[in-house]
């Protein structure tokens, strides 16, 4: 059926073509008519089943039966629902897990694949146990005439079991989730620790932009209101922090060395997502937001582990942000400390020829001596 | 008060056509603006389920578009023109779709379909009512809905189309016409038609909540009530307090669209160009949608927990297990749906200590949802269980409770969050949890309370036919987004085809969106049901069900002010089903103690003295006439 679609329903990209002219394309009414004549038949079918059902029925009753014992075959579609259910649940568990994501590729996030596999032991445990009693208990207790039911409106020691004993569960993930998670959202650098690489990174339709710090290891302020053609993120040059900044394409990080996201949108909300690191906070106009993660594995090694020579590490946007919300992508890179030193000693100053021609203008109509003595410093 | 009012109602129009045995109304007053509550509860269902049949295809069409999007239909072209150029659907126009699926679906299906149907229906009729406190009322909530629809749908008629900035319609996407073409017009359609909606909602829940509490019968005091309306009275006590916080931000939200303020806009640079907003948060709008959103998601579920408890009971022949314990889970489930609100927001930049805060709230309420299922799987235990319809879609909601309530824990948990945030992880969870399971209740009410919206039975044959395709349908669709969720592909995207990573996947939806398929075929069973069984049916007995509960006493025939003579008086609670020593497995609310004195129990008389005197007093006479013999 699936291969009938390819077929009839879709039309090659020569049809795609013929239809660019705003005027209504050719219609392939005979892929149409096929599947209505398909949908038509099917309920054809099934009204011939219907009638020879509703036969045999009033056959057995005029033969002085019972007819059709439908509670049993509801009953034992039940079982059959749960056999075939289970296995179909163990099939994707196999085939379609194995699909996801490989191991964090950042110090925290091995933290975060530990609490999912305690939450999906336990929670599975329960989702079986509770699916294989709810249709057992259909297919064990389907309707007879010979009994009734046990009259049993309450028991109030297996009600405070099934209430204290979810409440301690959920408890013990509550705290563990509470502590871990206050722990990763704690962006400072502690005492005693290496300072974190302070990274840039803007979301706007439909792209990231990127800034590293300078040798100073801090980034520019930024204002909304300095956005021009060549200074396209804002960065505010009134501040000195600002002249050393970097400007670069691809996001470089070295391995095992924390790294903290300064996360901005300029237009609408965005959302820094990168999967393979467990790393997602939202990009919002008017409120920066930060990230702190350390990587782990370089780009080079989770090549081999996958086993693709092509793999990448990504940022997705996961924010409806737009119509090209879908393919809003860029490239991270980690790397060796060395490679790492290597890159950004490459990498072009934000403050370009064209930027220094625009901040020169404005110096002009402004008097803003300061500046200007940096940048000619700065030559 | 209001029973008086009935009355003169029908005294008034007794010159009209009177082709009808009991009412003498005219075609305009008796199917259209009517005040007849089981009328305004077939409206309400009969528009329910045409916005739900439009929400569907909705979601094949963006179903095909996920499943083959390097191909191109040109019939989408001819359908839709402008917006499937050259035969393949537009990214904006598929970021509608998914928008007003989400939009209908929630609000205009599992909110006013559901409630609005069943509320109706069943408050007057279960607590013995003559009809709603305010039938006037009650009127204009159908009407506002339905003018909500309307301005709803209108918005696929705009040049640029409808809104598309996910039902959430965070701002700044929703706030700036120029950031998307269905911030446009069409989202100014979709902001006036929720005024009406939340308009409509909120006059009906004032009257529902003043009916339950004002109005029921001699007898019914609280806790004799069935959990269908302990169920929809909580929901309209949470939809009363929660929707007016959404009108006041879909209010501001309109402010900055139209009046230039800056409640949810700051520091926005739109395609170059600096806009002149200052000072607003874009997660203020996010507090705001989610204090109602997050009670939302229990205004669509608790009514299809009530239908299916009342449901089981009567087909298990069983009382519900842990009558109590299901009422004060609903309570707890109410009160604490108010504080949990922020666990949509883990990952928005939100105070990340408020998240924390907010996992800690969001698994307690994990909670009283686990002591309902558990007390409906005990329902069942030795029951002896009738498969109707209506019972199989109760089953059906209880094992999509527990498919998608589970994943919730993991949503729940801030930590686990992060990654799996707004990823397909999301989309498979709620579906199964609210989406299957809030609409299987529903479906199972309209099964078993067909015969007393219509007077005739549905076909059950069908009826299986319908549950099955749609159960194992549902399970095919959202059981495998789980595990694209955990590969991290985000929601809302318009095509897998720019990660590399992302296009295994295409197998996958390519299924899904067949399964997919076969679901929405399969309501055609339902519609036909459901339109050929309002004409030519089976005409339904008194309690086809053998149910306990009130609406089974009313006459088949629909009169205006449901009862013909006095309202009866309730005795007992509604789940005395299978109770030993008695005659039949059912004793209807309605029979008094003193008639059924073979099968009375000392737990009976727990606030009567009197009556467990009497108790005592024959079982002493059984015991001593068993002694002589």
């Amino acid at each position: 059926m699936l291969l009938g679609t390819n077929v009839l329903m879709a039309q090659t990209e020569a049809a795609a073509g013929a239809g660019g002219q705003p005027e209504a394309p050719q219609v392939d009414w005979t892929g149409v008519a096929y599947y209505l004549l398909l949908f038509f038949l099917v309920c054809l079918g099934v009204a011939v089943v219907g009638k020879i059902l509703k036969i045999y029925d009033l056959t057995l009753k005029i033969q002085g039966k019972k007819g059709m014992k439908w509670n049993t075959v509801m009953a034992v579609l039940c079982l059959v629902f749960l056999v075939v259910g289970l296995y179909g649940a163990y099939w994707s568990f196999t085939v379609q897990g194995s699909m996801t994501l490989p191991e964090a590729a950042s110090a925290h996030g091995v933290k975060i694949d530990e609490m999912f596999t305690v939450t999906t032991v336990l929670t599975m445990i329960v989702f079986f146990a509770t699916q294989i009693l709810l249709f057992t208990f259909l297919f064990n207790y389907r309707h007879s005439e010979k009994r009734r039911a046990h009259f049993l409106p309450h028991n109030n020691t297996i009600e405070k079991v099934w209430t204290i004993a979810p409440a301690i569960v959920l408890t013990i993930l509550v705290v563990f989730g509470f502590f871990t998670w206050q722990k990763i959202m704690d962006n400072s650098d502690a005492k005693g620790e290496v300072a974190a690489i302070n990274v840039d990174i803007t979301g706007h339709q439909f792209a990231w932009e990127l800034r590293y710090p300078g040798k100073d290891g801090k980034l520019g302020p930024k204002d909304f209101k300095m956005v021009s053609a060549a200074n396209k993120l804002g960065v505010n040059f009134k501040k000195k922090s600002s002249f050393d900044d970097l400007t670069v394409d691809t996001m470089y990080l070295p391995v095992n060395r924390a790294v903290r996201l300064n996360i901005q949108a300029q237009d609408v909300i965005h959302s820094v997502y990168m999967p393979h690191f467990r790393v997602q906070l939202n990009a919002v106009p008017g409120l920066p937001t930060f990230f702190k993660f350390t990587p782990t594995i370089t780009t080079a090694q989770m090549r081999t582990k996958l086993d693709d020579p092509k793999f990448e590490y990504l940022v997705y946007c996961n924010k409806i942000c737009g119509g090209g919300h879908y393919n809003m992508q860029k490239v991270v890179r980690v790397v060796t400390e060395a490679e790492y030193q290597a890159w950004l000693s490459r990498q072009k100053p934000y403050l370009s020829d064209q930027l220094r021609k625009e901040l020169h203008f404005a110096a002009a109509d402004q008097p803003k001596t300061g500046i200007q003595n940096r940048l000619a410093l700065n030559n | 008060m209001s029973t008086l009012a009935v009355h003169d109602h029908g005294v008034a129009h007794h010159d009209d056509h009177g082709h009808e045995h009991h009412h003498n109304q005219s075609f305009l007053s008796k199917y259209v603006f009517s005040m007849d509550h089981k009328m305004i509860s077939k409206q309400f269902l009969i528009t329910g389920i045409t916005m739900a049949v439009i929400a569907m295809i909705l979601s094949i069409l963006f179903r095909i578009q996920l499943a083959y999007p390097d191909k191109t239909f040109p019939l989408l072209t001819t359908l839709l023109g402008r917006f499937a150029p050259n035969g393949r659907i537009s990214a904006d126009f598929y970021l509608s779709l998914v928008t007003i699926h989400g939009t209908i679906m929630v609000f205009f299906v599992l909110t006013a379909g559901l409630s609005g149907t069943f509320a109706n229906l069943l408050i007057p009729l279960q607590i013995g009512a003559r009809d709603m406190a305010s039938p006037f009322m009650n009127m204009l909530s159908y009407w506002f809905f339905f003018i909500a629809s309307l301005i709803m749908l209108s918005s696929f008629l705009v040049q640029k189309g409808p809104a598309s900035g996910g039902w959430t319609i965070y701002p700044p996407l929703s706030a700036l016409p120029k950031a998307m073409p269905g911030s446009g017009m069409g989202m100014t359609l979709w902001l006036i038609s929720m005024v009406f909606f939340i308009a409509s909602s909120l006059i009906g829940g004032i009257n529902y909540v003043s009916t339950v509490l004002n109005m029921r019968t001699k007898g019914m005091d609280l806790w004799k009530m069935p959990l269908t309306i302990w169920a929809l009275f909580l929901t309209a006590i949470l939809g009363m307090l929660a929707f007016p916080v959404l009108v006041a931000g879909v209010v501001l939200l309109i402010f900055d669209r139209s009046f230039g303020t800056s409640f949810y806009l700051s520091d926005i640079v739109l395609n170059g160009v600096q806009q002149p907003y200052e000072g607003g948060s874009p997660i203020l709008f996010q507090h705001l949608f989610w204090f109602l959103g997050h009670p939302e998601v229990y205004i669509v579920i608790m009514p299809a927990m009530g239908i299916s408890s009342e449901v089981m009971s009567v087909n298990s022949r069983k009382p519900i297990f842990g009558y109590h314990a299901m009422v004060y889970s609903l309570i707890g489930i109410t009160v604490l749906s108010f504080i949990v609100w922020g666990h949509h927001m883990f990952v928005t930049g939100m105070n990340p200590f408020l998240g924390g805060v907010f996992m800690i709230t969001t698994l307690i309420i994990a909670v009283p949802s686990a002591v309902k299922t558990f007390n409906w799987l005990a329902t069942l235990w030795r029951g002896n269980i009738r498969f109707t319809p209506a019972m199989l879609f109760a089953i059906g909601m209880v094992s999509f409770f527990i498919s998608g309530g589970l994943t919730g824990i993991f949503l729940g948990n801030a930590t686990l969050d992060i990654n799996l945030h707004d990823t397909y992880f999301v989309v498979a969870h709620f579906h199964l949890v609210m989406g299957s399971a809030a609409i299987f209740g529903m479906l199972a009410g309209v099964y078993h309370w067909f015969p007393k919206m219509f007077g005739k039975m549905m076909d059950e044959k069908l009826g299986y036919l319908h549950f099955w395709l749609t159960f194992i349908g549902a399970y095919l669709v959202f059981f495998p987004m789980h595990f694209m969720g955990l590969d991290g592909v985000p929601r809302r995207y318009y095509a897998f085809t720019e990660f590399v990573s992302m296009q295994r996947w295409l197998t996958v939806n390519t299924f899904v969106t067949w399964a997919a398929i076969m679901a929405a075929c399969a309501q055609v069973a339902f519609l036909y049901n459901f339109i050929t069984s309002i004409f030519i049916g089976k005409k339904a007995t008194q309690n086809p069900w053998e149910s306990n509960t009130l609406e089974w006493t009313t006459p088949v025939e629909h009169l205006h002010g449901n009862w013909p003579g006095e309202i009866p008086t309730v005795y007992r609670w509604p789940y005395d089903y299978s109770k030993p020593g008695a005659e039949e497995d059912y004793i209807p609310q309605t029979v008094p103690y003193s008639q059924t004195m073979s099968s009375n129990l000392p737990h009976d008389f727990e606030d009567n003295p009197k009556g467990l005197e009497e108790l005592n007093k024959f079982t002493a006479t059984l015991k001593a006439n068993e002694q002589v013999k």
